[in-house]
C-alpha cells in the first residue's frame, strides 16, 4: 500500500489556512455593506462554492467524454471525485445563498433560473449516485455513469436558459444585472480582495479534495483487488 | 461494410414494425399508459379544483404531467421486455448497425407516446369544454414528445440493466428531461392563452434546439450503454 504523498498532506495544511484567512477576510476585512448589512458577508463563500461547484460539474462531464473515448479506469475515478466534491459545494452554495435570500428578498427560496438550475444539478447529481449503486460490474457502472454525467452536462444550461424565459431576481454582481434583479450592490476594494481570495482559497480547498477522493478511489480499487486475489 | 447486413433505415423499420406488431396484437402497454393517464387527470381535477378560471392557465401544465407520467410507464415497459425474455440479446446479434436498435425503440415508443396523446387530448376537451384540437398545438406536442422519448429511450436501456430497473428510471429521466417539459408546458400554454406568437418563438426553438442536441447524443452513446 502507498502511503500518503507528502506534496498532499502539505496541501491539505495551506488547504486549511486558506480557509482561515478566506473567513477572516470574508468576516472581519471587507467592510459592511450599506444596505444589506452584515448578511452580505454570506456571499464571499456563496460565490467560491458556487464557482468551483460548477468547475467540478464541467469536469466530470469532461472526464466521463474522456472515460468513453480512452476506457481508463482513472478517468472514473477522477469523475466520481468531482461529482462528489461537488455535490457537496453545490449544497453549501444552495444554503448559504438561502441565509442570505431570506433577509434579502423575504423568502428563502425562489423559482429564479439560478437556483432552480442549481437544484435540478443536485438532483442529477443524487440520480447519478443511485445510477451507479444499481450496477455491480466496475466497468459498466463507469460507462453508465460517463454517460449520464455527459447527459446531465449537456441539460443543465438549457434548463437555465429555459426557466430564464420565466423571470429573475438574481443579482448579478459581476457583469450587468437585469434590471428586475433585486440585492445587487457595487464592490468596494477592500471587498474584491476578500471575494477574489474566497475564489482563490475554494479553488485549492477544491484540488486538495479531489486529490484525496481519487486516491480514496484507487484504494478502494486495490482492496477490491486484495479480496479477489484472497478469494482465490 | 458488409453487402449482406440491410440499410440502417431497413433495420429501424423492422424493429419498429416488432415492436407494434407485439403491441398492438395484445395493447398491453397503451391500455395501461392510457387508464394512467385519465386517472392522472381526474386526480388533477380535484387536486387544483379545475375551475373555468384556472383552466386556461394550468391545462399545458396538466397535459404535459399526464403525458410525462404515463411516458415513463410505457418506456419502462417497451425495455423490460426486451431484457426478461433475453430478446435485448437477440437484438444486438443481429448483424445491423446497433443505432438501429436505439432508433427502432425511440420510434416505436414515440409512437405509443403519440397514440395516448392522441386519445388523451380529444377527452380532455371533451371533459373541460377546452379546445385543444389545433394545429399549433399538435406541433408542439409532438416536438415536446420527440424529445422525451430520445432521452427516455437512452435512460431506460441504461436502467434496465440496473438492480432497481423500474424505480430508477423517472429519478433518471426527469431532471435530464426537465428542459423539454418546462418548454413544452411554456409553448402549449402561450398557445392556449392566446399569447402573442414572438412569445411561444423562444420555448419552440428551445424544443428543437433539445431535441436535435438530444438524438444526436443519444445516437453517438448508445453503443456504450448496450456493450457487454
Amino acid at each position: 500500500m502507498q502511503s500518503k504523498p507528502i506534496a498532499l498532506t502539505i496541501l491539505d495544511i495551506i488547504s486549511i489556512i486558506v480557509l482561515g484567512v478566506a473567513a477572516y477576510l470574508s468576516l472581519f476585512f471587507a467592510p459592511t455593506e450599506a444596505v444589506m448589512g452584515q448578511v452580505q458577508r454570506v456571499f464571499y463563500f456563496h460565490v467560491g462554492t458556487a464557482w468551483v461547484g460548477l468547475l467540478g460539474f464541467i469536469l466530470a462531464a469532461a472526464a466521463g467524454i474522456a472515460y468513453l473515448v480512452t476506457k481508463n479506469m482513472a478517468w472514473d475515478r477522477f469523475e466520481v471525485a468531482a461529482v462528489e466534491v461537488s455535490t457537496m459545494f453545490f449544497f453549501i452554495t444552495i444554503v448559504l445563498g438561502s441565509i442570505w435570500a431570506r433577509p434579502a428578498w423575504n423568502t428563502w427560496w425562489t423559482w429564479d433560473p439560478r437556483l432552480t438550475t442549481a437544484a435540478v444539478t443536485e438532483l442529477i447529481y443524487i440520480a447519478y449516485f443511485m445510477l451507479r449503486q444499481g450496477i455491480d460490474d466496475p466497468e459498466k457502472r463507469a460507462r453508465f455513469g460517463a454517460v449520464y454525467t455527459l447527459l446531465g452536462g449537456l441539460s443543465a444550461p438549457i434548463t437555465f436558459m429555459v426557466i430564464r424565459l420565466f423571470r429573475t431576481i438574481h443579482p448579478v454582481v459581476i457583469g450587468s444585472a437585469s434590471a428586475e434583479a433585486q440585492g445587487g450592490f457595487d464592490m468596494t476594494s477592500d471587498m474584491k480582495v476578500a471575494f477574489f481570495f474566497a475564489l482563490f482559497a475554494f479553488t485549492v480547498i477544491f484540488i486538495d479534495l479531489m486529490w484525496n477522493r481519487i486516491r480514496l478511489g484507487q484504494l478502494e480499487e486495490s482492496v477490491e483487488q486484495l479480496k479477489l486475489n484472497v478469494a482465490i | 461494410m458488409k453487402t449482406s447486413s440491410p440499410s440502417l433505415l431497413k433495420a429501424t423499420l423492422a424493429i419498429v414494425r416488432k415492436d407494434l406488431a407485439a403491441e398492438f396484437r395484445s395493447f398491453e402497454m397503451i391500455s395501461a399508459m392510457l387508464v394512467f393517464s385519465l386517472l392522472v387527470i381526474i386526480i388533477f381535477n380535484f387536486a387544483l379544483e379545475l375551475d373555468i378560471k384556472t383552466r386556461q392557465s394550468v391545462t399545458a401544465g396538466v397535459l404535459w404531467t399526464t403525458f410525462a407520467f404515463a411516458g415513463t410507464l410505457g418506456l419502462n415497459r417497451s425495455m423490460s421486455v426486451e431484457k426478461d425474455r433475453g430478446c435485448m440479446d437477440g437484438l444486438l446479434l443481429a448483424p445491423v448497425d446497433r443505432s438501429a436498435i436505439y432508433f427502432g425503440k425511440a420510434i416505436s415508443n414515440l409512437t405509443f407516446m403519440l397514440v395516448v396523446e392522441a386519445i388523451i387530448l380529444p377527452v380532455y376537451s371533451m371533459l373541460y369544454n377546452v379546445n385543444l384540437f389545433r394545429i399549433d398545438l399538435v406541433g408542439v406536442i409532438l416536438l415536446g414528445s420527440i424529445g422525451y422519448t430520445a432521452v427516455g429511450t437512452l435512460l431506460s436501456t441504461m436502467s434496465a440493466q440496473t438492480r432497481t430497473r423500474e424505480i430508477l428510471l423517472p429519478i433518471l429521466l426527469f431532471p435530464v428531461a426537465i428542459p423539454v417539459l418546462l418548454a413544452a408546458v411554456k409553448a402549449s400554454g402561450g398557445l392556449l392563452t392566446g399569447a402573442e406568437f414572438s412569445e411561444i418563438l423562444t420555448p419552440l426553438n428551445i424544443l428543437i434546439v433539445y431535441d436535435v442536441i438530444f438524438i444526436a447524443v443519444a445516437f453517438m452513446v448508445f453503443d456504450f450503454v448496450v456493450e457487454e
